[in-house]
């Protein structure tokens, strides 16, 4: 068998829960209330796992191996990754961890990615609870490794340890090169995330997933609590609620010819 | 002299945006409640022009960084040369656009300087003489207010279309104070750029959007919304459910898992305002909804509400806006 790699690659992939986006947000008490909350991988780290797994698929053999960082709810999101096909996952015990803080959730996500070993690693471009898209970059920037941000095409080649992508930016993409190992953030648009099989979700019951806590990682648990993170969340409110609006029913043309008056003299946008 | 805050510049063509025109009008807000001063870095070949234009904007003080590793965006070479400014500078604050280069570009300079970075800000306070940054969460359902340690600088991403640039003032002037840039260690670096279809303001930046939802019912459709689009100059968008049926790119889509846009005028055509949409646009400055069925939950948004039929609706604002912008 020809090996593309010429050794076993190892792909990481970070994969976030977050509420669902289809969840209505309640606040109490300056933060949000996450009682009633329906959990899922974050959307954007979707597209990351399944561009590990073709990845491996295409250029085998390799290992992906996916990690959580947060409560234990999160071996949830581990679980679903395992049943689309990722070998192994791993729960990285959040507690004490100031996970509002990019520079520290990516502390911890580095010493992580040091123990495991990698070659590539991918996540999602941001995660769209605290929609910070900071992480991944940051965690490339503590590993001392290439990143390539909001990709949307992605090529590796083994042999020569690097690979291009397509990037989004205003307007259209940009072409970037790199070498491996490396840090990718998925946009949506870079592949349809595969549905779990039946196989995959039996063969999940037999998998471990183990535990890493901020010892087994050699993380100073002061360096990332939330005392003295290097951002901190004061408080956390409601959108500023809008006036009540103009309904306007009837002919189209007469709609129409209001809708634009109301336009240029009221609101004075057009 | 005060507390400086200091506004990386992004150049398009060799032109500074107006996203970090934006920027420094907040610095200079902010850094006239502290009494202290703005300073503007520029990084890669840019003419004098554009150091002249960031000292009409307000900059007291203009470093340019340059070197041969700075031609095309490089991120860990353009890291590398803000490092260096702010070395220079020893700014108490540093801000970016969040722009694509921008949210690509500030992660790492704030990992390199281990220091705190507050993404995407719309607005920003002194309290009790620290910075405090209001950023959207949740995709705008909700705000987040948040502070930095005691590391310097603290870092933020400004996100465009939040504040309004000065007025360029003739008499200002700050001499170009240089750097040059040795070698960096580069593995990742743009070697070329695509445009899209069109050549459209991007969504994040657009002032005027329309978008169009399940309602347009195929792609052919699409192209009454065009047609408005370009009588008031507006850029296209579309909800999720146009863009999982196929009749869209998702790179138009606007939502929690598409762009967040922040326009002063956002019109809503036949989209009913599923809670990952309106997490999207709800921070628009006016919405305009038009959707036939009056008890759509995006007119609850809506400053103006159209209850009609899209296809005679869109027509007939086209039409009369196209008279109205010819008077």
């Amino acid at each position: 068998m020809l090996l593309t790699w010429g050794f076993s690659v190892n792909i990481l992939v970070f994969v976030k829960q977050v509420p669902d986006t289809e969840t209505r947000i309640q606040i109490q008490n300056g933060a949000v209330d996450t009682a009633s909350v329906k959990w899922v991988a974050n959307p954007y780290d979707e597209y990351a796992i399944e561009e590990a797994l073709r990845i491996r698929e295409r250029l085998g053999p390799g290992k992906v191996t996916v990690l959580s960082l947060g409560p234990d709810r999160v071996k949830e999101a581990i679980k679903y990754a395992l049943s689309l096909g990722a070998d192994e996952g791993v729960h990285l015990k959040g507690e004490g961890v100031a996970l509002d803080d990019p520079l520290s959730v990516a502390t911890v996500l580095a010493a992580a990615a040091r123990k495991a070993g990698f070659d590539l690693i991918l996540t999602g471009k941001h995660a769209v609870d605290h929609d910070c898209g900071a992480t991944g970059v940051m965690l490339a920037e503590l590993l001392d490794v290439a990143h390539v941000s909001v990709v949307v095409g992605l090529e590796i080649d083994g042999a020569a340890k690097g690979g291009t992508a397509k990037r989004e930016v205003e307007g259209g993409t940009e072409s970037v090169t790199f070498e491996l190992p490396a840090v990718v953030t998925a946009q949506k648009g870079l592949n349809e995330p595969r549905y779990a099989s039946l196989k995959g979700i039996m063969a999940v019951k037999k998998k471990v997933i183990p535990e890493w806590t901020l010892a087994d990682l050699g993380v100073d648990a002061a360096s990332v609590a939330p005392a003295g993170a290097a951002l901190r969340t004061l408080e956390v409110t409601p959108p500023p609620p809008r006036a009540a609006g103009k309904m306007l029913e009837g002919e189209p043309a007469d709609t129409a010819r209001e809708l634009v008056r109301l336009l240029r003299e009221e609101a004075k946008v057009i | 002299m005060g507390q400086m805050i200091a506004v990386v510049a992004e150049t398009k063509r060799g032109i500074v945006r107006k996203a970090t025109l934006e920027a420094l009008a907040e610095a200079r807000r902010l850094a006239g409640e502290a009494g202290g001063s703005v300073a503007a870095i520029l990084i890669g070949a840019a003419g004098a022009s554009e150091a002249s234009r960031l000292a009409q904007h307000s900059a007291d003080r203009v470093v340019q960084v340059e070197g041969a590793a700075l031609a095309a965006y490089a991120p860990e070479a353009y890291a590398e040369a803000v490092k260096a400014a702010v070395e220079m500078l020893k700014p108490e604050a540093l801000f970016f656009s969040a722009t694509a280069q921008g949210k690509d570009l500030a992660p790492r300079v704030a990992a390199r300087l281990r220091v705190g970075l507050a993404p995407d800000c719309v607005g920003f306070a002194w309290e009790s003489g620290a910075l405090t940054a209001r950023r959207p969460i949740y995709a705008g359902k909700a705000f987040a207010k948040v502070a930095w340690n005691a590391a310097r600088p603290m870092v933020a991403s400004i996100r465009p279309n939040s504040f309004a640039p000065l007025q360029p003032d003739a008499s200002r002037q700050a001499g170009v104070e240089a750097i040059a840039l040795g070698d960096v260690k580069v593995r990742a670096r743009v070697t070329g750029t695509e445009k899209s279809a069109g050549e459209m303001l991007d969504l994040t930046e657009a002032t005027v959007i329309v978008s169009g939802g399940r309602a347009m019912q195929g792609p052919e459709n699409f192209e009454l919304l065009r047609k408005l689009c370009s009588v008031l100059g507006a850029t296209l968008g579309a909800s999720r459910a146009a863009v999982d049926a196929g009749w869209i790119d998702h790179s138009y889509q606007v939502g929690q898992t598409g762009k967040v846009v922040n326009p002063t005028l956002y019109f809503a055509v036949g989209i009913s305002g599923a809670i990952q949409h309106i997490a999207g646009m709800s921070s628009s400055r006016t919405i305009v909804a038009i959707n036939k069925d009056k008890d759509a939950p995006i007119f609850k948004l809506a400053t103006y509400g159209v209850v009609g039929d899209l296809y005679q609706v869109v027509p007939a604002l086209t039409e009369e806006l196209a008279r109205v912008m010819k008077e």
